[in-house]
């Protein structure tokens, strides 16, 4: 248990991507199989304990610290499992407290401070408590098989022979959420990293897998077999499509591709199978594999075809489909209730057939497959959430260009408002994982774009570290006064980075601990045009509006902030878009509640969405 | 027969700091005044523009080391366990265990005790002398720390996670953050005493600092300026540099940096987070809340001042073992060490956030 808290522990401070897999692959390397499986099983989010609830945790702590004492610590630390970890008592001794305050720890353990150091408190209790090797297995086995009654004390035994990572740890693995930034596809991708496999040969056997995956290992580490897997409903890897350029699209001949158009929802694929037994089996996956049948269970009831289909997961109402911030407000959310699915119905819009039946059509072009998922689609039940999504005729690029520019009178219909570009596809493009160049492009709308002036800025993590790469930056209200409207850490140049950096130094005027305000008056300041996707309305912020993955598109040295743009402006563009609820869900799952876990959980959605 | 001194006349807060109004000075005035008597070398407790100054050997070296030699008008020193009468007020100095040099002061008169303790930690330091506890009538403590959630690991524990972190990135700098006196040269020794015996590169902010130690007797091992080693004596080199500097221009010269902390701060993630650092390291020169009870408790004392930091916490505490205990509200103490140029900011980024308290 307390190397796998070791683990997390580091993992929650890491925050550079390969840093992550080397910090995971090298636990895997030196655990043994139960240990790393079920760390695998945490990683990947396949475990769930029903009975441990933030209420019994509360409950066993309020049993051992003076309430006042909790709320001040509470109050400080802002988390609740952290705070009872650092705050849960040493299980009581044989030996009361010293009244003497002995030197307690061994302190640089030369020889010449170990024969200062007094027996008996020579290490911090932690360490010096006995069952520290008590094995993540037994903690999960002891975890899923206790009932409600025996939990209470279960629990408190464990913290008690727990150090503080390791009560931490604890805490986080029962209240399901680890929240330490690492995805299924990054514990996979560590798992590949311990031979010579890549990501994508996990994900064709995971779905088959349980923990703690003693199989999974060996063949990885290249002393097993392929693991077998009986899995009829596998998840298997997703194309992927570049950006097209200006000049890729000279280079591109129009008759050898096929167009659809770009929804703006999230990549999902759906795989049912039947057996023969006439038993179904229905699985719905996130473009990384996770599997999200879960979330949608009026969807996966609904379809009813066999094989496996690729698609957009949209939200239709009276057939009509919704823009992504009404998709958001089904996303994320922990339970399903039945009002959510009667709001938000789930619908697939169907693109490609990877297996057609039992038949694993991924090597036939792109024409073929095409064929055989539209004769799907029509001996599909028409009321079953799963439509096909239509191909957009054009014979030259201009004629795209006019499809792409207003999708409306092109065919999109009112569906337009949920269509964010066109796609490309090679006619004879074969279905490969990953993303290839050349058989598949995205042709993205143009962004809507804003002149908004820099308000705060934060340091970066990773290779940024130093610089001032977060931005907060605002527009004018009615009152000729800057109100922030979002954030942005990226789209720049790394020469541009280090123009805005040494612009915030030179122009701070106040410091809140990490966050630089600069300055902002109407003759001073830094004007940023910000590209984003879209715009809702939000009551977190003080504007009243919220966007859509905003990035800077370019400085403008050039412009007074007095001549940036006005929130009017962003509030006539919120009404073009038709009004839309709060986007507030999006940052629901933070811990803490705080502001800085939201680009986060708005990075996540962006993932997913990048899909097609 | 004169009547038992009440501990106000001998000892209480003001704007400028604790004065004596019996013996008409201060200890760690935050201004300057005619008489100071100075706990330890931290910019928040010492400060230059005194008239007369009385403190440890070692503190009035590291005030002159920081502030030019004519940092005060008249200076005395005093060694651990030594008494002198300030205008008929016994004050004695006695080993307080947070940096080198680092003392509580008692002040007496008509049988009327107070310790000031400044900033303390019981445990064993390579670096500095023990604290002792002192009996006393009234204890004045600080309370950085005070909050059950700060219990401070072993030391040589975190410098393991460090050891272990060289291992893992062998190809990466690892900058640790650490305050240029007393926590640089403390994580130095925990180093040499876990064996790491490369030579360790310093930010030029405490090559003074630490060449005092060396010479006070503390064998820190071979270090050397970070600006003049050579771009192969980087990759897992240990780097010790002001926090302030871990994000600052100067850091940039390092690729691919695993920024470390040393701090009791560190205990909080939110707070490690907020700093962008990687590997925390909870090493702090401060009493956790486990050693403040302790430490009171065993001086023995029937009143407990408390200083700065969390008061509460501590306050409520004392009530309960039966002590008579009050908040000072001294302000000045625990802000920051301003002593790198661009030191952190204070301030709150946000509701959520916690208040910046003392970087240590």
């Amino acid at each position: 248990m307390n190397r796998f808290a070791a683990l997390i522990d580091r993992l929650a401070y890491e925050p550079r991507r390969n840093g992550k897999i080397r910090l995971i692959a090298d636990y895997f390397r030196h655990v043994p199989d139960l240990d790393r499986g079920w760390a695998l099983a945490a990683l990947t989010g396949a475990l769930s304990f029903r009975n441990a609830k933030p209420g019994l945790i509360r409950q066993l702590i309020a049993e051992r610290t003076d309430p006042v004492l909790f709320a001040l610590s509470y109050d400080y630390v802002g988390d609740l499992s952290e705070t009872v970890a650092l705050m849960w008592p040493a299980p009581a001794r044989p030996e009361g407290p010293s009244p003497q305050p002995s030197p307690r720890r061994g302190e640089g353990a030369g020889p010449a401070s170990k024969a200062l150091s007094p027996p008996g408190r020579g290490l911090g209790e932690g360490e010096a408590r006995p069952d520290l090797g008590i094995p993540l297995s037994d903690v999960i086995h002891t975890l899923t098989h206790m009932g409600r009654t025996e939990l209470p004390a279960v629990l408190a035994g464990l913290l008690d022979r727990l150090d503080e990572t390791g009560r931490w740890a604890l805490l986080k693995l029962i209240t399901g959420s680890l929240r330490i930034g690492v995805s299924a596809r990054l514990a996979k991708t560590a798992v590949a990293a311990l031979g010579a496999l890549t990501p994508d040969d996990i994900e064709l056997v995971w779905p088959g897998l349980t923990p703690p995956y003693a199989e999974l290992f060996a063949w990885a580490e290249g002393h097993g077999e392929r693991p077998q897997t009986e899995n009829p409903t596998p998840f298997r890897p997703v194309m992927l499509a570049h950006p097209l350029e200006a000049a890729d699209r000279e280079s591109l001949d129009p008759r050898d591709f096929r167009a659809e158009w770009k929804w703006d929802g999230i990549r999902i694929q759906a795989a049912r199978a039947v057996d023969a037994d006439g038993r179904s089996t229905t699985r719905l996956y996130s473009r990384t594999g996770e599997d999200i049948s879960g979330a949608f269970p009026d969807l996966a009831e609904a379809l009813a075809f066999e094989g496996a289909v690729d698609g957009e997961l949209l939200i239709l109402r009276q057939e009509r489909v919704q823009s992504f911030n009404v998709l958001q407000q089904r996303l994320n959310r922990k339970a399903v209730s039945a009002k959510l699915i009667t709001e938000f119905p789930a619908h697939i819009r169907a693109y490609d057939l990877l297996v057609d039946g039992t038949e694993d059509v991924r090597a036939l072009p792109f024409d073929a497959r095409r064929a055989r998922l539209e004769a799907l689609i029509a001996t599909h039940p028409t009321d079953a959430r799963l439509d096909l999504s239509p191909l957009v005729p054009f014979a030259t690029w201009e004629e795209l260009t006019a499809a792409r520019a207003d999708p409306a009178t092109h065919g999109a219909g009112p569906d337009a408002d949920a269509v964010e570009g066109v796609m490309l596809k090679r006619a004879d493009s074969l279905y490969l994982p990953g993303r290839p160049k050349g058989p598949w492009w995205k042709w993205k709308r143009d962004p809507h774009s804003v002149d908004a002036v820099l308000m705060y800025a934060q340091r970066g993590h990773g290779k940024r570290s130093s610089y001032y790469s977060d931005y907060t930056f605002g527009v004018w209200t009615g009152d000729g006064e800057l109100v922030p409207v979002g954030k942005a850490y990226f789209g720049f140049t790394d020469a541009e980075l280090i123009e805005i950096d040494r612009f915030v130094r030179r122009n701070t005027v106040n410091r809140f601990g990490p966050v630089r305000e600069v300055v902002h008056a109407r003759d001073e300041g830094l004007v940023l045009e910000v590209a984003f996707e879209g715009l809702a309305r939000s009551t977190r912020h003080r504007s009243g509006v919220a966007m859509r993955f905003p990035r800077i598109a370019r400085l403008r040295w050039d412009k007074p902030p007095a001549e940036a743009d006005t929130l009017a402006t962003l509030e006539a563009l919120l009404r073009t878009q038709g009004e839309v609820a709060a986007d507030d869900d999006a940052g629901a799952e933070s811990d803490g509640g705080g502001t800085a876990a939201r680009p986060a959980s708005r990075r996540a959605a962006r993932r997913d969405r990048e899909a097609s | 027969m004169r009547s038992a001194m009440r501990p106000e006349d001998l000892l209480r807060p003001t704007p400028r700091g604790l004065y004596s109004p019996a013996g008409d000075f201060f200890i760690d005035p935050v201004r300057p005044v005619p008489r100071a008597l100075i706990t330890h070398g931290h910019s928040d407790h010492a400060r230059a523009g005194h008239g007369a100054v009385l403190a440890t050997r070692q503190t009035l070296d590291i005030m002159a080391i920081r502030y030019g030699a004519d940092f005060a008008g008249d200076t005395q020193a005093i060694a651990y366990g030594e008494s002198v009468e300030v205008n008929g007020v016994k004050a004695s100095f006695f080993p307080a265990g947070h940096i080198l040099g680092s003392a509580q002061i008692r002040v007496e008169k008509n049988g009327c005790r107070i310790v000031a303790s400044g900033d303390y930690k019981p445990g064993i330091d390579p670096t500095c002398v023990p604290f002792e506890p002192i009996g006393c009538d009234v204890f004045i403590s600080e309370a950085t720390f005070g909050l059950p959630v700060f219990r401070h690991p072993d030391p040589a524990g975190e410098i393991g996670k460090l050891v272990a972190s060289l291992q893992l990135f062998p190809e990466r700098t690892h900058i640790i953050g650490a305050y240029a006196l007393g926590k640089a040269q403390r994580v130095i020794a925990l180093l040499r005493a876990a064996g790491h015996d490369r030579p360790i590169l310093l930010h030029g902010a405490m090559e003074r600092l630490t060449a005092y130690y060396e010479s006070e007797g503390i064998a820190l091992g071979p270090v050397k300026l970070a600006r003049e080693a050579t771009p192969d004596e980087l990759p897992g080199a240990v780097v010790i540099a002001p926090p302030s500097s871990l994000a600052e221009v100067w850091s940039r010269r390092f690729a691919d940096p695993v920024t470390a902390f040393a701090s009791g701060w560190m205990r909080i993630r939110a707070r490690a987070r907020q700093h962008g650092v990687e590997l925390p390291l909870v090493i702090s020169d401060h009493a956790d809340w486990d050693d403040l009870q302790h430490a009171i408790l065993a001086t023995g004392c029937g009143e407990l001042w408390v200083t700065h930091g969390q008061e509460d916490a501590l306050v409520h505490w004392a009530g309960q073992a039966g002590l008579t205990a009050r908040p000072l509200h001294l302000v000045g103490y625990g802000e920051e060490e301003a002593e790198s140029g661009d030191a952190p900011a204070t301030g709150k980024a946000s509701g959520d956030a916690p208040a910046e308290g003392k970087p240590s």
